[in-house]
């Protein structure tokens, strides 16, 4: 292939871009990994000339983060602890609603269907003091169970929107077929539904983890210090008014923050447009 | 009812307030191959839905091998489905499609096992039973379906449109199969098509249905030879019976028919219409198969009516085994099948043989069948 200049100009552009672009990550890493002095003393952009892997090592488990030096360790398991178990429940509901709303219909299921979409357009702000009461009521205020509940009861609304478009389109004869073959409501259900809906739940699953997971709001509405998920304690990591400000170990604790969601979008992400466009073209 | 295996007793089928089947009455013998044939929209499929469980029942009754069927579940009706779509399970290999209702039915492995085998055997498909749908071809994809339906023994098996996804030599071949099968196994079968062809060539009795409604319910010979009303004779048969204006006259003592042509008009005898004395002068719908209106070497000399004349031809259209001769008759096109060798050219007279046994007539009002 012979490169014209019109060509060259444009990877010239491009890969221009690419560096802009990913500047920022490049900062962040680089200052991760280079005692503090060589920050302070100016150079960010520069690459360390004494590595070191302790920034990395303090941010995740010797830091002061709130009142204790834990570093970020405890509050990436609450994460994990929250995100797990909401992402599941939230699929697999959304996933059951899509199944009833396209393959037993009943009267007024649009409405229904309707209001569950509703749900994605509330703004988080205003459900904040409602749902500090329910939760007080159902004795989960300040718990990662609390902070499951709250994000299952969002992320229904897209599970949801996202599984009934891709059901309708999913042929109601094989449904048929399985109910002459002699399978109950559940058993179509795990046996002919969901393993026939991996490029939706993909999507669905990338989407309500990124959400979940990169949540500050409901984590610092509705959490105490011993469920804080990730994005609070970093924020506390960061924002504490003592002592020297430690760009390194904010540097390192912000990538930690940033690395599940990095890893899913890599492993998930080949199939995250094509999941889109079969979501999509029809329903 | 003695003997009824499949019974259908009074069955409608309203959606709100649209009704898509009106009252409908068949009783199917056990072992029978019965065929709903109708265009689109006639509730054929509903019919076969109903049957099967799919769809609640309006009202009137369904049963099977002696037994109300009436909000059974589609699973306890003891029936099977080949669906239009085939409707595979595509996350299943073969082998799991046609095991899963026996393990739904709790089957003990071996017995699955050895039925799948068997079964794989009989349709000639245990080299594929650890591939995907996705990776079968159309007829063999049909072969699967089938191969599911037979796994269940079931007491009535029920096909919906199963053969109008595969191509034409594909279908002629699987049509062959499916009659091989009726055959072999005996098992009474309700089988929904459009194809009026399917029909006549599968079935030992057809139901021809239109808007909700049997329009005939009979053998392939009765319907085909003698339709009850001008829809039965329009839909089955290809081309098409000739349906054309003519009026019944008295000739040589008995009674014939007056039919314009394109250059006068020619008046036929009309054995059928024998006891139509008080008709004479009454303005019919006569309906003459293709086949019964050709040239003089292709018509059936053992019939008791052959009548020749000669007619102008309009259009010769040659399929390869015959030719089709359009001719003007009562002002309608209406087409002979003709040998495909036969002398008939556009514009020029040509010797056209009717046999006038074969002819039948409709009131041109109630299009209900006259003699």
């Amino acid at each position: 292939m012979t490169l014209r200049p019109a060509r060259i100009l444009l990877y010239a552009l491009l890969a221009l871009f690419c560096v802009y672009y990913l500047l920022p990550l490049y900062v962040m890493l680089v200052n991760s990994v280079k005692p503090l002095s060589e920050i302070t003393s100016g150079g960010m952009m520069n690459l360390p000339q004494a590595w070191t892997l302790a920034p990395w090592k303090n941010a995740w488990s010797e830091a002061q983060v709130g009142v204790a030096a834990t570093g970020l360790k405890p509050y990436f398991l609450n994460s994990f602890a929250m995100v797990i178990p909401a992402v599941t429940i939230a699929t697999v509901l959304g996933a059951l609603n899509g199944y009833v709303l396209t393959k037993w219909r009943f009267r007024g299921d649009t409405i229904l269907f309707g209001l569950m979409l509703f749900g994605c357009f509330i703004p988080f702000q205003i459900v904040l003091i409602p749902m500090a009461r329910s939760l007080g009521f159902l004795n989960l205020s300040g718990t990662v169970g609390g902070l499951v509940f709250v994000h299952v009861v969002y992320g229904i609304s897209f599970s949801t929107l996202y599984f009934r478009n891709y059901y309708a389109a999913f042929p109601t004869e094989l449904v048929r077929a399985a109910e002459i073959d002699g399978a109950g409501f559940f058993t179509i259900f795990w046996r002919i539904l969901l393993p026939n809906s991996g490029p939706i739940a993909v999507v669905c699953v990338i989407w309500l983890f990124t959400n979940i997971w990169n949540d500050f709001l409901f984590g610092a509405s509705f959490s105490d210090f011993s469920s804080q998920p990730m994005t609070v304690a970093l924020n506390n990591l960061v924002q504490s008014s003592t002592g020297e400000k430690e760009y390194n170990v904010h540097f390192a604790g912000a990538i930690m923050a940033a690395l599940p969601t990095l890893f899913v979008y890599i492993v998930a992400g080949r199939f995250f447009v094509r999941g889109l466009m079969s979501g999509s073209v029809k329903g | 009812m003695t003997n009824t295996f499949l019974n259908i007793d009074k069955v409608t089928k309203s959606y709100g307030a649209v009704r898509v089947l009106n009252e409908t009455d068949i009783a199917v013998q056990q072992g029978e191959f019965l065929v709903l044939v109708g265009p689109s929209g006639c509730g054929k499929s509903t019919l076969l839905n109903m049957i099967a469980g799919l769809e609640a029942i309006t009202s009137g009754e369904v049963s099977i091998n002696g037994r109300v069927v009436n909000g059974v579940p589609p699973a306890d009706r003891n029936i099977a489905m080949v669906f239009q779509s085939y409707a595979l399970y595509p996350n299943m290999t073969v082998r799991g499609n046609i095991s899963f209702s026996m393990e739904m039915h709790k089957v003990p492995k071996p017995e699955r096992e050895a039925k799948i085998a068997q079964v794989a055997e009989l349709l000639q498909i245990t080299h594929l039973l650890d591939r995907k749908p996705g990776q079968l071809s159309g007829g063999q994809r049909q072969r699967v379906a089938m191969g599911r339906a037979l796994t269940r023994d079931p007491d009535v098996f029920l096909f919906d449109e199963p053969l109008s996804n595969l191509d034409a030599k594909l279908r002629v071949d699987m049509r062959t199969e499916i009659k091989k099968l009726h055959q072999k196994l005996g098992t009474t079968i309700v089988y929904v098509t459009h194809d009026q062809v399917e029909a006549l060539t599968l079935s030992t009795r057809i139901a021809v249905m239109y808007g909700g409604d049997v329009q005939q319910l009979g053998t392939p010979d009765e319907v085909y030879h003698n339709p009850a009303n001008m829809f039965v004779a329009g839909f089955m048969g290809s081309p098409a019976m000739n349906l054309f204006p003519a009026e019944i006259v008295s000739l040589n003592g008995g009674i014939g028919v007056k039919v314009t042509t394109a250059g006068g008009y020619i008046t036929l005898p009309f054995p059928h219409g024998a006891a139509m004395e008080s008709d004479i002068g009454r303005e019919i719908v006569l309906g003459v198969r293709p086949e019964s209106m050709t040239d003089p070497e292709s018509a059936d000399h053992d019939s008791p009516c052959l009548e020749h004349v000669d007619l102008p031809v309009e259009l010769v259209e040659t399929t390869g085994a015959d030719s089709f001769v359009t001719i003007l008759l009562g002002g309608k096109e209406c087409i002979g099948r003709f040998r495909a060798k036969s002398a008939a050219t556009e514009g020029q007279l040509t010797h056209v043989t009717f046999d006038m046994s074969r002819a039948v007539a409709f009131d041109p009002k109630t299009e209900l069948r006259l003699a």
